[in-house]
């Protein structure tokens, strides 16, 4: 009897516990442990924040109310793989999973499950292509975005050449660091600059010899793709052989308080790519203290707000948001299905006066997705880090990535993908 | 009660010498063979495949192949990470390669050259053992994730380093790939699982496994009667590394579909299948299913209960479930360092003499 009672207690234990359906349903793949975990907290929580913002100002999207479950990955796939099943029954909208390596295993399950996957500034690149990723968004930026726009700061630096100069990309050796080689490596015939490629193993603490060899090579500029630990350990290193920070600019990932405050006064000047503003001068911040952090709602009691992967994790709740307000429009229903949703996302606008609307006045860059364009418009900015004050500033515009580079190595990937998982690109004129 | 053996009476060698002896045992392993065979794919659902069961026989089979190295021929090694990475690659080219050819084939072939691989970074075992050994086959974990890391040719050149698995079908019904079905995916897992470990018995008892197992206990001695050091020990590399992969390329085509090799087979990879055969039992066959069980479920209804059940913060679930683990391994392993088949045993010996002990 007891043992029989054991199995049972076993056998609920293994189900997954199921939420309620009637909500709209956005699962939280987030992961606040591990090598990652200090970075993927931010996120989370700026992620959960937005939607109980959503739910405690508006009383929800449309009058449905939102649930956040949260799931954690540990940035592990297995363990993300698991996420995703044991959440995909209960109704589930979109999942974002802040993780190339996970985005990259679900890519094609999401294709047959029919559930969105929103990758904002990470996953892979070609998923731009709408015809061939029919259920997969990634704007307003990618990867490929982030080489060219880096690329191009530096264009802006040295009057329009690059001729000559020598460029060192520091990678985390994963799926996520080794996206950009090809843009480089393409930009670097276009403007003639020489490209070193450093991989360091994940997680990325052991870094010596490949500072070392930036040392000895003097490279005029240094990029990096790195996460989580990483990015401590690259920038104390930079700082420790007196490597120029105004010449070293991170990838959107490498670009959070977290990754620069160890390094004090030695990280001044760094720079990082950025695809949202940063600090708390949005008028969303007031509505937030109001209605989710002083009534003490706030995810981990709201420690991380306004810091940038807080903002970022936000931003992708707003797009997300944004996604299912269009489908509810369009289908005429609040409580909308996956399936629905797709269509809100591949006609998702979002302005810059509906940003102001929101409260985050050019916060982001105002794109649009089409069937077609999964990716908006790719716009990204530089941030750069001020030490003393320790705060990021943004130091240009929005810059449109190289489309003439980009726009030929997006088709060919993808491509080479449709003509792998034997995918027939869908029409998009009609 | 349960282990009544009166009037389970023996009259031949080949009914005393069979795998189950008990009568009550074979009924139990028939109808646990039948009910997994004949129920478990008609009621299983994604959940179960992708979180519970396909990893668990996955990883029994390599807990299976690691227990033939480490368990009955006494080869510490800690390179089954790499070795399950061979496995996948073999397969990730093979299905690229020749798409016509039967998957069954290509994993087959996978563990094939596995074995190959598993024996070249076997011979320093006939110099050297023990702790040396374990560094020896640590080499060869971190130099395969580098190779396949390294050069493109593995991963066919894609932008990102990963390989993807394609659509492959076995009778019509496709077993890798998105579109494959959860009673599909469990099937072929549990086909090779089932004829794997019936091939690992029947190897451990007969002329082989007792060659592995007399270098295990005093290989010296061994020797002096007669068994052949390098046949016995490149074998056991052989067959162990067959088995380890097919783990791995099942990981990789069934159950992941995607990989990367330095997150799906690191070092973690290895210690993972080390720690299994630890807890399940050295040198048996139902502790390597015991431990894959342990080592994979124990996590996942920790999540539940914890997460789902008691709703507590998903940080604070992964750290106190990483707590519970490591405390029970510990706990098991005082209790009964032989492990979880060891345990099993002890009941079943109790069970026997129930009601009257000695």
């Amino acid at each position: 009897m007891k043992t029989l009672k054991f199995a049972a207690l076993v056998a609920a234990g293994l189900m997954a516990a199921a939420p309620a359906l009637a909500d709209l349903v956005v699962p939280n793949l987030s992961y606040r442990t591990g090598p990652y975990g200090a970075n993927g907290t931010q996120y989370a929580d700026g992620f959960n924040d937005y939607f109980t913002l959503l739910n405690e100002r508006d009383g929800g999207i449309g009058g449905e109310k939102v649930q956040v479950p949260e799931c954690e990955t540990a940035y592990n796939t297995e363990k993300g793989v698991e996420c995703y099943e044991s959440t995909k029954g209960s109704g589930a909208l979109v999942y974002n999973p802040l993780s190339t390596g996970i985005t990259y295993q679900l890519i094609p399950k999401v294709g047959v499950d029919k559930i969105p996957l929103y990758t904002p500034g990470y996953g892979r690149t070609s998923a731009k292509n709408g015809k061939v990723f029919e259920w997969v968004f990634n704007a307003p930026t990618n990867y490929w975005d982030a080489a060219s726009v880096a690329v191009k700061h530096f264009l802006d630096l040295n009057n329009g050449s690059l001729e000559g100069k020598k460029i060192a990309l520091v990678y985390h050796n994963s799926a996520f660091g080794k996206e950009p080689i090809r843009t480089l490596q393409e930009l670097s015939a276009k403007h003639g600059f020489t490209l070193t490629e450093l991989p360091i193993e994940p997680p990325g603490q052991e870094q010596k010899s490949q500072w070392l060899q930036i040392r000895r090579d003097k490279p005029d500029y240094v990029i990096m793709w790195g996460w989580g630990v990483m990015n401590q350990a690259a920038i104390q290193e930079a700082a420790n052989i007196r490597f120029p920070m105004e010449n070293f600019v991170g990838v959107y990932w490498s670009g959070s308080e977290i990754d620069v405050t160890p390094v004090g006064a030695g990280a001044n000047g760094y720079k990082a790519l950025t695809f949202h503003g940063v600090g708390m001068d949005y008028p969303i911040y007031d509505d937030l203290k109001t209605h989710v952090i002083d009534p003490g709602k706030a995810s981990q009691g709201g420690e991380h707000v306004g810091s940038v992967l807080y903002s970022r994790g936000m931003y992708a709740a707003v797009v997300i948001s944004e996604a299912i307000r269009k489908a509810q429009e369009i289908h005429g229903t609040s409580a909308i299905t996956a399936v629905q949703l797709r269509d809100g996302f591949e006609a998702l606008e979002i302005s810059d006066a509906r940003l102001e609307e929101l409260g985050l006045p050019d916060f982001g860059p105002a794109f649009t997705i089409t069937c077609d364009n999964h990716g908006g418009n790719g716009m990204a900015r530089i941030q750069q880090w001020d030490a003393e004050g320790k705060t990021w500033s943004l130091i240009t515009e929005f810059t449109e990535p190289d489309a003439e580079v980009l726009d030929p190595l997006i088709l060919e990937d993808s491509e080479a993908y449709a003509k792998e998982a034997a995918i027939t690109p869908r029409d998009c004129a009609s | 009660m349960l282990y009544r053996e009166a009037g389970d009476f023996k009259t031949g060698y080949r009914s005393d010498g069979q795998t189950f002896p008990i009568r009550l045992d074979r009924w139990g392993y028939y109808a646990l063979v039948a009910v997994a065979f004949l129920v478990v794919p008609f009621l299983i659902n994604d959940y179960w495949a992708n979180a519970v069961l396909v990893p668990f026989l996955i990883y029994a089979i390599a807990a299976l192949g690691l227990n033939i190295l480490t368990g009955y021929a006494g080869q510490v090694s800690l390179g089954t990470g790499g070795f399950m990475a061979v496995g996948a690659y073999a397969v990730y080219k093979l299905m690229t390669a020749f798409p016509d050819v039967s998957i069954v084939i290509h994993i087959l072939l996978a563990g094939g050259i596995t074995a190959i691989v598993g024996m070249l970074f076997g011979l320093p075992s006939l110099r050297i053992k023990g702790f040396y050994l374990a560094v020896a086959t640590l080499a060869a974990q971190f130099f395969l994730v580098w190779l396949f890391n390294k050069v493109p040719w593995f991963y066919n050149y894609s932008a990102s380093g990963q390989i993807t698995a394609p659509e492959r079908t076995v009778l019509g019904m496709a077993v890798t790939g998105p579109a494959t079905s959860a009673p599909a995916k469990y099937l072929i897992c549990l086909c090779f699982a089932f004829v794997l470990a019936w091939i690992a018995r029947n190897l451990t008892r007969g002329m082989l496994g007792r060659k592995w197992m007399a270098i295990r206990d005093m290989d010296i001695a061994a020797e002096i009667i007669g068994v052949n050091p390098l046949t016995a020990k490149l074998s056991a590399f052989a067959v162990s590394s067959f088995f380890v992969g097919i783990a791995g390329a099942l990981l990789f085509s069934v159950y992941l579909g995607a990989a990367e090799v330095g997150e799906a087979f690191g070092i973690n990879k290895s210690f993972l299948i080390l720690f299994m055969i630890i807890i399940g039992g050295l040198g048996s066959i139902f502790g390597s299913f015991a431990g894959a069980a342990f080592m994979v479920l124990l996590p996942v209804l920790l999540k539940n209960v914890l997460v789902g059940g008691l709703g507590w913060p998903t940080d604070l679930a992964a750290h106190i479930e990483l707590m519970i683990v490591g405390v029970l391994i510990i706990a098991f392993l005082i209790v009964e360092p032989h492990g979880l088949a060891r345990l099993w045993a002890l009941a079943k010996e109790k069970l026997r003499l129930w009601p009257f002990p000695h």
